[in-house]
């Protein structure tokens, strides 16, 4: 069966996105994002380090374009003009790649998106030929909204960026998916596992998530099992789950043929 | 002469003329995989060798690290 997930008209086998920060070194990042499966990875851009680490290697060896699906983030912008300037570079960096993710922070302690701004971005991006995916609150309107600019995905938090708090309104995320004809993607705040399972059967598209992983005692093994989670739980999500029957059990063995009884 | 230039915010006094292909060879990031943006204007890989730096330009060179 086919069942890929397709972004601006590019198809994709894994549903799991994965970020490259916080990992001890390079060969961690590697051997972990190799056991997650994921396709797409996401890098920041930074001012380069001038003088020092000549011969350092760099992320890009360790995570080569020619492997992954390299999307570049805006993350530490809190203007639309800053997450416009950085994109510029990174796809100038990336040899003129456009796939994008556009996230503009409001607040340093929550790191909540600024929407407005963020609103504004995926104009400009959009009008330059940026292919936008874009980090958001899970407000539909503004989904809706990000939507109609020509965003390629709209990518909702589960609960804030790090914090592995996991789901905090699935009621919501369930409206955005229900609406949506571009992917929607569940972006920030996966804890674990069942987190990433839980949105998949919520019938997002996919997952991006990196302190999931990168800060599990075993960023290898959490890899893998983000990637069964995933599966898992799109798998659920086409299967279709059974209804709920609140307070109503139903024996799943014969009620009929028990021993000791009078026939 | 000289040439003041502010790269990633800090002030660098080189000698003129300077290309950008110039600066990347002084700086010591030759080979690596960067973007220069000059006065908040993207400069093509391809035009490092052509473009002339001038007093009181402001750079930005960026590569791609860990992030989510």
């Amino acid at each position: 069966m086919d069942d890929r997930l397709v972004i601006a008209g590019k198809a994709y086998g894994s549903r799991l996105l994965v970020g490259t920060g916080k990992y001890r070194d390079f060969e961690e990042t590697r051997l972990a994002i190799e056991a997650s499966g994921a396709e797409i990875v996401t890098v920041a851009i930074r001012r380069v380090n001038i003088g020092q680490n000549a011969g350092e290697p760099s992320l890009l060896e360790a995570i080569p374009p020619s492997r992954y699906t390299i999307l570049p983030n805006t993350a530490g912008c809190y203007t639309a003009e800053d997450a416009v300037r950085t994109l510029r570079l990174a796809r100038e960096l990336l040899d003129g790649h456009s796939l994008v993710k556009l996230e503009v922070l409001g607040d340093t302690e929550t790191l909540f998106p600024n929407m407005p701004e963020t609103l504004a971005a995926a104009k400009t991006l959009v009008a330059e030929g940026f292919q936008v995916m874009v980090y958001c609150s899970d407000d539909p309107i503004l989904a809706r909204q990000l939507e109609e600019i020509g965003c390629v995905a709209v990518m909702p938090l589960a609960s804030l960026i790090g914090s592995g708090m996991g789901i905090l309104n699935p009621w919501n995320l369930q409206i955005i998916r229900d609406r949506a004809k571009v992917p929607v993607l569940v972006d920030a705040g996966i804890g674990t596992a069942s987190d990433a399972a839980v949105a998949m059967e919520l019938g997002c598209d996919g997952v991006l998530m990196n302190t999931a992983i990168a800060k599990a005692r075993d960023p290898v093994r959490m890899g893998r099992a983000m990637k069964l989670a995933v599966e898992a739980g799109r798998e659920a999500w086409l299967a279709g789950r059974m209804d709920r029957k609140p307070y109503k059990a139903s024996a799943s063995s014969p009620t009929e043929g028990l021993i000791g009884r009078t026939a | 002469m000289e040439l003041l230039l502010r790269i990633n915010g800090a002030e660098r006094r080189f000698v003129p003329p300077l290309t950008v292909a110039g600066l990347v060879g002084k700086l010591g990031v030759e080979g690596k995989r960067i973007a220069i943006e000059r006065n908040g204007e993207i400069v093509p890989r391809s035009r490092y060798g052509e473009v002339e730096l001038a007093d009181g330009d402001r750079l930005e060179v960026v590569v791609a690290v860990g992030g989510g």
